[in-house]
Parts: C-alpha cells; structure tokens; sequence
C-alpha cells in the first residue's frame, strides 16, 4: 500500500476550508443511522464523542477509568496554545504553525499543523463558552502567558490545572449527550481487540474490567483515543493505567504505526527517590519561565545550595543559550540537564537532578506573585519532597512524558485501515519529532471538536457499509484470541511479577532508548527485550481469575504489549540514522552538541507494518515536503 | 533523610459487592518515607503475589492528586488526615514507626464497593449528566474575549471547578450527602455569564438526581470541607442553596 497522507491541493492557508467544501456530507436525518464507537476518554475522546453525538450520531464511548473524567489528560497543568494575538506581540496562525513545525525539528506535516493552528482559535472560543475558568486580567479579558520555548505569549490556562478544565468541560459536553440518550457510556472497559470485517474497522472487543466478560460491540466507524506509550519506560510522568494496547493491537491487526522511536522527554519532573516509585511527577515547564536552572560548578560542594555563592553557580542553560535561556525547549532543556549530570556535576541523593531556583524570581516580584503563579504547584513539590521550595531550589530531572510517535494517519485522521481514526496522542500527525509546551491539549481538542465531526462524515456518507452483527465470525476470532491469550497469562504461575518484569523494560528503554541513544546501545537493548518477553511468557506470575476485578491481570496485558512495542521503538530508532527533536542518536550531533538532522535521508515520516511475530516489520516511508518553511537547523541561542 | 519504618496495616478485604468483607492484618516492614501510602500498597502486593494471594484491588490513575481516582478512609479519615492531599499523595513521612494503619474504603449507600478499597462512584456521573453542563454544541461560540468576567468571579468559579471528584465529601459526611460537590459544579457555572441562562434548571435538576441517587441531606457538619483534597469551600453549599431557592420561588422549572 502506498502512503497517501490525502493533503488537499491548493495554498497551505486554504487547504483545510477547501477540502470541508469538497467532503462528502451525510443528511442531517441519515446520521442517527451510524454508529460509532470512540475508544478513550481524554481531551480527544471525550471531545469527539460529544461532538459527534451533538451532530447526531450514536456513540458509544469507551474508558478503562471508572468515570471518564479520569483520563490522563486531567494531568496537564501548563496551558493551551491558540494565535488568538491578545497581547498584541506578534503572533499569528503562521507563527503558531512556523513554531510548532520548527519545535519538531521539520518532522511533521506542514498541511496537518498549519489547520491545528488556524483551529486553535475557535478551540479558545469554545471552552470559554462551555464556562473553562480561564484566567483573566484586571479588565476581565483572558490572560495569556509564554510557556515552553515561545517567544510569544499565546498560553491560555487555568491556574495549574488546565488539562483538568479542559478535560471537564470535554466531559461536561459528553455528559449532557449521554444524558441526552446519544452516547452510550462504557467505563472500565478495556479495549482489547479491533474487528476488521471485509477491510473496514466494524468493531471492538472489550474486556468489562469488573465481571472480567469479554463484551463485543458493532460499529460503522471506530475512533481510538488512546493516548500515547509512554510507560513502555515504567517510569513516566503517564498515569498508570495509561498504555498502548489498543494502538499496538490495532497496528497488529494491520494499522501502520509511525515513529515510534519520537518519544518527549520532559525536562522539568520530580527526581526519582528509590526502588518503589511508581511514576514520576511533572512539575508544569511554566516554572522555567520564572525559576533559573543551575548545577554548582564545583561538584564536590556538598553544602546546602542556598549557601553556594552566586560565583559558584553555572546556569548552563543561561551561558549556552543566551537568547532562550532557561526557556529552551523541552528536548533541549532536559538534554542539558543529564548532561551536567553525566559530567557529575547533578545534585541530590542521587545525582540525577538539577537546581530549579526561585530566589532571584521572589526577590523581584515578591512571594505573594509567585504564589498566585504556582501556588498548587510549590505545593505539589513540598508534598511529595518534603522541602519546601520558596526556601530551598527545586530539585528537577528529565522523565518520559509525552510520545510523538503514534498511528499513522492521513489528513482526514484515518489511519491505514478504513474506518479507523486516531485522534490526539495516539496518533503521530502534528508534532514532529518534538512537541511544544501548551501544544498537546491544542492538538487532543482540534482533533475532537473541529476535525473527526466532518472527515468521519466524509467517510460514512462515501462508504458501503452492510449491515452487520457481532456474531460475525470476525468478532469470534477475535474473542477467542483475547480469552486464550488471558488464559495463557494466568495459567504461568511462575516467579516474578508484572510490575517487576515491566520496571526491568522500562530501564532498559530508559538506558538506551531514552534521552540519548547510540547504534550499539540499541542492538544490545534491542537482545534484551528480545529475552525478557520470552521471560515473561515463562516466568511471569499472574494471580486470580480473569471472571473478576483482577487488576494484575489488566496489567498483564499492557505489559505483554509493551514487551513487543519497545522492540518497535527499537526498530524505529535503529533505523533513523539522524538525530532529530526527541530522537538523539549520539553519531549525529553538531559540534554544539545538537541534535543534527539529515534532511537528505530521513525527511519522512517512517511507517511500520506488522509481519507476524518474530518477523521484522515492513518499512513505509511518506516523504515530507516543507514547501511553506525553510528546513533550517535549528537554534536557540 | 530516607527513613525506612515498620507499621502493622489493617485493610478492609471483600471479595464482590454483596459478600461479606473483613478487615485484615498485614506487617509492612522497612517502608521508605519518601513512598506514597499507594506505593506501600503496591510493595505489600507484590508481596502477596509471590505469595500466591490475592493482592488489595484498590483504584488509583494519575498519582498526582488531580484525577480523583484514589480515595480511602485512612484512619477514619478520607485521604487521611493531612489536609488537602489525596490519597496517592499521602506520604509514608507523616507516620511513625510501630504505627497500625486502618484502611477502609468509601462507605456510603450511593458508593456500593466492588472489591476491597474500589467502589463504584457512578452515581457522582449521574449528578452530572442531571445538569453539571453548559449547553452549547461545538461550532459557533463568539470570541472568546467577547464576554468580559470580572477577575474575582472567574477566580471563584476556578476555586469551585477545582473538585476532582473523588466522593471524598460524601465518604466524609455523616449524612453521606454530595453537597459540596453537586454545590461545586452548581457554583462554578452559576458564577460565569456563560453558565446563568442555565442555572435555575442546572440547580434544580442536579439536586433531584442527588436525592434520587441515594445520597443523603447537608447538616452543616463540614467535614466534607475539612476532607476535601481540594479544599473546596462549604460557601458553594450556600451558593447552591441560593441558587436552588432562587429557582423554586422565581423560575418555572420544575
């Protein structure tokens, strides 16, 4: 199959108006005929449900949480970007779009990020008339703030806790539609199978996470928000339960998956504190607009930082970066920061971890302006450190946060299977191979409310699609592989369990499929996983039975999923003989230590199909034509 | 400063809703300081695990305190006794060596408990889909700097939009009532111009859905406010109610 990403002709600024014009509509009467089944709950999910349901559609909509409310979205705290120019400094749809092509170190689609940033504005408008409490200035208008590498402020947020308005105005919207009769909800239910009937995406098999039934369900189109992979690492600012089964197996199924190697390291998270920590906590990046990162420049200093004079001071990411400073962006910023560690200059119990200082910030603007800035979020560090930060630096070290890499998808976010879209992280279309602060819950909302309401349109009103019913033969098979592979898993009773089987992936991946990566460090990481998924098949202990609430046996299954993704990843960044935004491979750097691209090469998106275990997977390239920016290398000095 | 202490743990275990369940007791030695009451559970279950047992089914998501998905009576206290955290961020600093930890799940009658600490929250989503809503459809809203809000309203509104409703309130609450979080929600969209067309139908239809879901009156207890990881103020009971009275004398919903 060739890569067709169906970018519409015409000038980049026209090109999303004219192909609403020449999709296919479905009559306003005839909608309430289809069915479709959304998977996932976050800003996507949740946004996309209601706004299907709103134009008529049945949904039925699918989360493995209790209540759809809970999806990981709810963890972002920075902000949300949009063009809107409130503050009158420059911005523009075509800064926003230029911004976000050149963060991602030109690996993305020009067509796909210049329509999320022409739609940025009327994701704003929406919120604020579904009542977000965005902030707001003096005068009662919105109040924006730069975040993350922009020199712009374009950041719209609420307090700390803008994932979480977002989120719950997203699930306020899907409420009053389920109340409405037009969606039905499915909480803890875990999406453990995509049915494919004659090349069209017809369905799901779901585990029902409290009775443990394997339930069938029918659809005309099916719609994954799933999010991303991240806790292929174990540690990750992720939530738990977050995980990449529904995608992995739906790439399984056939669905080409799309750089998987591009994963976002986070450079301002909680440092680890020992063997048991479960995830890691992100400290929201706005911080480094205020704080200034420093490592003391003697390393054998062992004195309470407070006490280290300013002369001992290296603020690395001042010296190296004069113009961007502390605001570099996020692939850069946590690069550094393990650098100074591996040079041993890291501080804390560990080592792995710089200074994030307020001092300089308080004594400018006061305690009280800093407080109302990141009151929840000092908070949140004292909690869970212990120390408290007006008084003492911020202790802070890179983790996992976010992935690029995701579903391929054409524009109309429909991925290689017809009747399949991926929306929000679950896909790969908008951020390259690096995503700017404040520009996920943009991309997770563009998505849901103004993207998937015309293209799944233009799909169903342009298909046949027979009448179907879950007693398909399809919807056996897949059935009864999902039981006999929970069988399988319960039915080992050997000597180690999933959460320890999965921390071992995880340092794996972080050693040498992480922040920096070389091509013998991955072949080693590439044999190892190899071993430890026969491992797990052997030796992993799975107690109870899959008839009941049986959280370890949930696990299980992500974990087996992982245990093959991380060697896709693997694959993915073996075969990416460059460096580019979150993809580091340590042959190719600029003398400055950047990440040096091959736009000769490697200016594609890769694609992998699935071939059978064991097998290595078919590579499918889509070449990537900047024909509105200049690939330039990028700086931020 | 990691400390390591030994505690004596006992944990509600019930097998299904309708079966009987007892508290059981378990030691947990050498539990680091710097881990979260969640993350001792996770030690203990792998524990159990080697062990051939059943782990604790218990719920939890984010560990950050914001998706309100953990939650259980710690010591007769939901969340615990320190104020404004969640369950997840609750850290093994705050107790001391020797210590015995009670850990029970929500009881009330609207929160029917489907294994060990999980229960079924469900009824919290009802309260919601009553009217906890706005109603515009996606596409046509006006800018969004059209409508000025006054800077202190729409702090306010964020203050009550800050719930992540986790039941905690209503774990908390003598009467097992949802007042502070249908008063949240009630609060946060009654303080926006956006949310006031809706507000009399929202105030009304939303405490109906409360009193039909089982849950019980306010009495001005205020432990739902002392427990609240949010620390959502009890002033939005008082907001709901006067936007519940304001309906029933000056509106026609019914």
């Amino acid at each position: 199959m060739s890569l067709d990403a169906k970018i519409p002709g015409g000038p980049l600024a026209d090109k999303w108006d004219r192909h609403r014009f020449e999709l296919k509509l479905v009559n306003p009467a005839n909608k309430r005929k289809f069915e479709i089944i959304v998977v996932g709950t976050g800003l996507a999910g949740s946004s996309a449900s209601a706004s299907l349901a709103e134009l008529g559609y049945n949904v039925k909509t699918f989360c493995i949480q209790d209540s759809p409310r809970r999806a990981h979205s709810i963890a972002a705290q920075g902000g949300i970007n949009a063009a809107k120019n409130y503050p009158n400094d420059g911005d523009s749809i075509w800064r926003l779009f230029y911004d976000t092509v050149k963060g991602g170190d030109f690996r993305a689609r020009e067509a796909n990020v210049y329509r999320l940033a022409q739609i940025s504005n009327t994701i704003i408008d929406h919120c604020v008339a579904q009542g977000i409490p965005f902030a707001r200035d003096y005068g009662g208008l919105l109040a924006n703030r730069s975040f993350g590498g922009a020199q712009v402020s374009r950041t719209f947020y609420a307090r700390g806790q803008t994932g979480q308005q977002l989120l719950l105005g997203a699930y306020s919207a899907l409420s009053r539609q389920i109340a409405e009769k037009k969606i039905e909800m499915y909480p803890r239910r875990e999406m453990l199978d995509l049915v494919i009937i004659d090349g069209q995406a017809r369905g799901i098999v779901a585990r029902n996470l409290i009775s443990g039934e394997i339930e069938r369900y029918a659809a005309d189109a099916v719609v994954i928000c799933t999010g991303g992979y991240g806790n292929v690492f174990f540690l990750s600012t992720n939530a738990m339960a977050s995980n990449a089964s529904a995608t992995f197996r739906i790439y399984k199924k056939g669905a080409y998956f799309a750089n998987p190697c591009f994963t976002q390291i986070h450079p301002t998270c909680i440092p680890v504190h020992g063997t048991y920590q479960a995830k890691l906590t992100l400290m929201s990046e706005s911080l480094r607009n205020d704080g200034r990162v420093w490592v003391p420049k003697n390393p054998e200093d062992k004195i309470s930082p407070q006490q280290i004079p300013e002369s001992e001071r290296n603020y690395y990411l001042e010296e190296k970066y004069p113009s961007f400073g502390n605001l570099a962006p996020r692939d850069v910023a946590s690069r550094s920061a393990k650098e100074q560690c591996d040079m041993g200059k890291g501080v804390g119990e560990t080592g792995l971890a710089v200074y994030l200082d307020f001092a300089d910030a308080i004594k400018r603007d006061g305690k009280e302006e800093i407080e109302k800035k990141y009151g929840n979020l000092f908070q949140m560090y004292e909690k869970i450190t212990g120390e408290n930060p007006y008084e003492t630096p911020m202790m802070i070290y890179p983790a996992v946060h976010y992935t690029m890499g995701g579903l391929w998808v054409d524009y109309n976010l429909m991925s290689t299977i017809d009747g399949l879209f991926v929306l929000g992280e679950a896909n790969f279309s908008d951020h390259g191979a690096n995503r700017l602060g404040a520009s996920a819950l943009m991309q997770g909302l563009a998505d849901g409310y103004f993207i998937i309401p015309y293209t799944i349109g233009g799909y169903l009103a342009g298909t046949n699609l027979p009448e179907l019913s879950t007693e398909h033969l399809a919807f056996k098979e897949a059935v009864s592989a999902v039981e006999s592979q929970i069988k399988t898993l319960l039915s080992i009773n050997g000597k180690r369990t999933v959460d320890d089987i999965h921390r071992e992936l995880g340092l794996i991946m972080w050693d040498y499929c992480g922040m920096s990566r070389n091509n013998n460090g991955l072949q080693e990481a590439r044999g190892r996983v190899q071993k430890l998924r026969a491992e797990f098949w052997e030796n992993v202990i799975v107690p109870g039975s899959d008839k009941d609430f049986n959280q370890s046996l949930e696990r299980a299954c992500r974990v087996a999923d992982f245990l093959e993704f991380g060697e896709l990843m693997i694959i993915d960044a073996l075969d990416r003989q460059e460096s580019c935004g979150g993809h580091f491979n340590e042959a190719y750097q600029t003398e400055e230590n950047e990440a040096q691209r091959d736009d000769e090469n490697f200016c594609h998106v890769s694609a992998w199909e699935y071939t059978g275990a064991d097998n290595e997977p078919n590579f499918h390239k889509e070449p990537l034509s900047f024909e509105n920016v200049e690939l330039t290398q990028r700086s931020y000095k | 400063m990691n400390k390591f202490i030994s505690l004596t743990l006992r944990i509600w275990r019930q097998k299904r809703p309708n079966e009987k369940g007892q508290f059981e007791t378990y030691p947990a030695k050498d539990i680091s300081t710097d881990i979260s009451i969640l993350e001792m559970l996770d030690v203990i279950n792998e524990q159990l695990t080697l062990e051939g047992k059943d782990p604790i089914a218990f719920d939890h998501d984010c560990r950050e305190g914001i998706c309100g998905m953990c939650g259980a009576v710690v010591n007769g206290h939901p969340h615990g006794s320190e104020k404004g955290t969640t369950l997840c961020q609750l850290h093994m600093r705050h107790f001391s060596d020797g210590d015995t930890i009670v850990i029970e799940p929500w009881r009330s009658r609207a929160f029917p408990i489907i294994k060990d600490l999980a229960v079924d929250r469900s009824a919290l989503d009802r309260i919601i889909q009553a009217g906890g809503y706005i109603s515009v459809n996606t596409g046509g809203a006006p800018d969004a700097n059209a409508i000025p809000i006054a800077q202190e309203a729409a702090d306010k509104a964020m203050d009550a939009a800050a719930c992540i409703g986790c039941g905690a309130c209503v774990a908390a609450c003598p009467n097992a009532s949802a007042m502070l979080f249908s008063g949240a929600k009630i609060s946060h969209l009654a303080l926006l111009p956006q949310g006031k067309p809706e507000a009399a139908k929202r105030a009304i239809h939303m405490l109906m859905a409360m009193d039909a879901l089982g849950f019980g009156n306010c009495s001005n207890e205020r432990e739902c406010e002392v427990q609240c990881p949010k620390e959502i103020s009890i002033v939005n009971i008082a907001r709901m109610n006067r936007e519940f009275l304001k309906a029933s004398f000056f509106s026609s919903e019914k």
